[in-house]
């Protein structure tokens, strides 16, 4: 029951190529498309058992296993998702894809567009939540599945699930909400536009048209990345990995890297701006800003939400400040005053926003409890 | 999932008292026992709350749809006369805020269940007159470790329901699975009341 150790193995990522034109929230139209994804496990006969997997804002199609045996990494959601874990690749038939707008193989900015034979740069249109659920239809469409056993994402993930269920109703049969919100705060919105900031200030930025210049704007994703991961951790949980414990022992009085926690963060940032894309980072956190499924309706998530057919989970962590345990609490309120099926955890952990992504137990248990419902209702 | 076929006594008590395809609101719901088996045999509709996350996975591993969260801080994430039935079993004594819960579960739902433990029956009574804080099956903790804070005996909780314009509907006092009509307050060890709001 409590093998987390096996492994999908060695998987593979495909592409979906799609020439119908995707209409826009921001009234902009994508006129073709590529959407890069991944599956897991087997899609049984009556095509009852498929899982769609949202992933949030640096996320992507690579969600369980690995390229290569000599991979150092697997998937992101690897510990979660497999043969006998939580997300049973040995019950479930799993699909992961990349979000248009992303930096990994499905159409983004970085990606040519063929009107121009260039990259999109700033030409690539905001995505919104809904574009993606839309996108995200088609590849179900394409791959034969008429309804989801279950949505499931975190974060901005979460967002995806949501909005699923209210956009699809009669698609989805389950929708995992984990450590989200039904729209960001103020102080979200003010997180991300530091960070946005600290990408196109960045002089290499050329206002989203870097590609041209061979330049990339490295310090921006950087300091973005930097603060953002500030806001995943929870104090107690950086105090407990780090505290105030210097690399060298003593103070040096400078301005280099002293701090074990300085030294992670700039770790983390370089890292990622050597693989993220800036304009996708930019889409991304705009994305999370605009979602606001009430907004058409009245600001009333009631009404949003009572379209929805979906059973659902959702599940916060109490040390998570980013998308506290109250954001989660007004979804699973909304969903009781829409006469809603739901299933509610406020899970300790230290882990802060990024908890979604780590076992801790009680977390573990109830997506394995949730998730064998979900099976044993369509019989995967 | 695990099938609930019979019922713990009390909560078989309790399950008496609601109307079938009714709106259920389990207070302190543990595992899931009551509205599993309420969903089963009265197609009842409902949630459980639960403060412990250990609970909501048993609950949701029984099909009961439970919400974590503190009674102490009130029933916010549910509106006005959502539910037909507001359950409380053998928790008020352990509660703060006893009357503020009482309150908002006759705010949330038509009608209330509460029950527990009488700290007026006798063996209780014996073990005082003794010199000691009673412990019993009903009452298994030390005074030292007790999370049973607001003790009360029937005309305690029936003159608090009058105190917040609360009628008592339905009264039936137990002891092992025995109902006791003739002196109650002295020979039931365990209270169920189903109460309302008066008008």
């Amino acid at each position: 029951m409590s093998d987390l150790t096996r492994s999908v193995g060695i998987v593979q990522a495909q592409t979906a190529e799609f020439d119908t034109p995707l209409h826009l929230a921001s009234g902009a139209v994508l006129p073709a498309y590529q959407l890069c994804f991944e599956t897991y496990g087997t899609l049984n006969a009556a095509r009852s058992n498929a899982i769609l997997i949202c992933h949030a804002l640096s996320g992507h199609h690579h969600v369980a296993g690995r390229y290569a045996a000599t991979d150092k990494a697997a998937g992101w959601w690897d510990n979660m998702v497999g043969p006998g874990k939580p997300i049973d690749t040995d019950r479930f038939f799993v699909v992961g894809l990349n979000n248009l707008g992303g930096c990994h193989g499905s159409t983004g900015p970085s990606s040519i567009n063929p009107a121009t034979g260039q990259p999109w740069g700033s030409s690539f249109p905001v995505m919104t939540v809904p574009d993606w659920v839309t996108a995200q239809a088609r590849l179900a469409d394409r791959l034969g599945i008429d309804r989801w056993a279950a949505v499931i994402g975190g974060s901005l993930g979460g967002m995806q699930a949501l909005q699923w269920s209210i956009d699809y109703p009669e698609r989805v049969a389950h929708a995992l909400v984990i450590a989200s919100a039904p729209k960001l705060s103020a102080q979200n919105i003010a997180f991300n536009d530091v960070a946005r900031q600290a990408i196109i200030t960045d002089p290499d930025f050329h206002g989203g048209d870097f590609y041209a210049q061979d330049a990339i704007p490295r310090r921006g994703l950087r300091l973005a990345r930097m603060l953002g991961h500030i806001t995943y951790l929870s104090d107690d949980g950086m105090g407990e990995k780090f505290g105030r414990m210097l690399k060298s022992g003593d103070y040096q009085f400078g301005y280099e890297v002293e701090f074990e926690i300085e030294s992670y963060l700039r770790y983390q940032g370089d890292k990622f701006s050597d693989y993220f894309d800036a304009n996708t980072y930019l889409l991304m956190t705009k994305a999370l800003d605009y979602f606001d499924p009430a907004k058409e309706m009245d600001d009333k998530l009631v009404a949003a939400l009572r379209k929805a057919s979906a059973r659902f989970m959702v599940a916060s962590f109490t040390s998570d400040w980013r998308f506290s345990p109250e954001r989660s609490r007004e979804i699973v309120k909304a969903l009781v005053a829409a006469d809603k099926e739901v299933v509610y955890g406020e899970i300790e952990s230290v882990h802060g926003h990024d908890a979604f992504l780590m076992l801790d137990e009680p977390y573990v248990n109830l997506m394995r409890a949730y998730l064998n419902r979900v099976a044993e209702e369509v019989q995967a | 999932m695990k099938a609930t076929q019979t019922l713990r006594a009390d909560l078989q008590l309790i399950a008496d008292w609601v109307a079938p395809s009714s709106r259920v609101l389990d207070l302190g719901c543990g595992d899931g026992a009551l509205l599993s088996w309420l969903n089963r045999h009265k197609a009842t509709r409902g949630y459980g709350v639960d403060f412990d996350v250990n609970n909501v996975v048993r609950c949701v591993e029984a099909g009961v749809n439970a919400i974590q969260g503190n009674l102490e801080t009130g029933l916010a994430e549910f509106e006005n006369q959502r539910f037909d039935h507001v359950v409380l079993s053998q928790t008020i004594q352990a509660m703060h805020n006893t009357e503020q819960i009482l309150v908002e579960m006759l705010r949330v739902g038509r009608e209330a269940i509460v029950t527990f433990p009488n700290f007026g029956y006798w063996e209780n009574r014996w073990q005082i007159l003794q010199g000691h804080m009673p412990v019993s099956e009903t009452i298994p903790y030390q005074w030292y470790n007790t999370p049973n804070i607001h003790w009360c005996m029937l005309g305690d909780f029936e003159a608090l329901c009058v105190k917040n314009g609360i009628r008592v509907l339905e009264r039936v006092v137990m002891n092992e699975e025995k109902r006791i009509h003739f002196l109650p307050n002295l020979r039931g060890s365990l209270a169920f009341y189903r109460v309302a709001r008066q008008g």
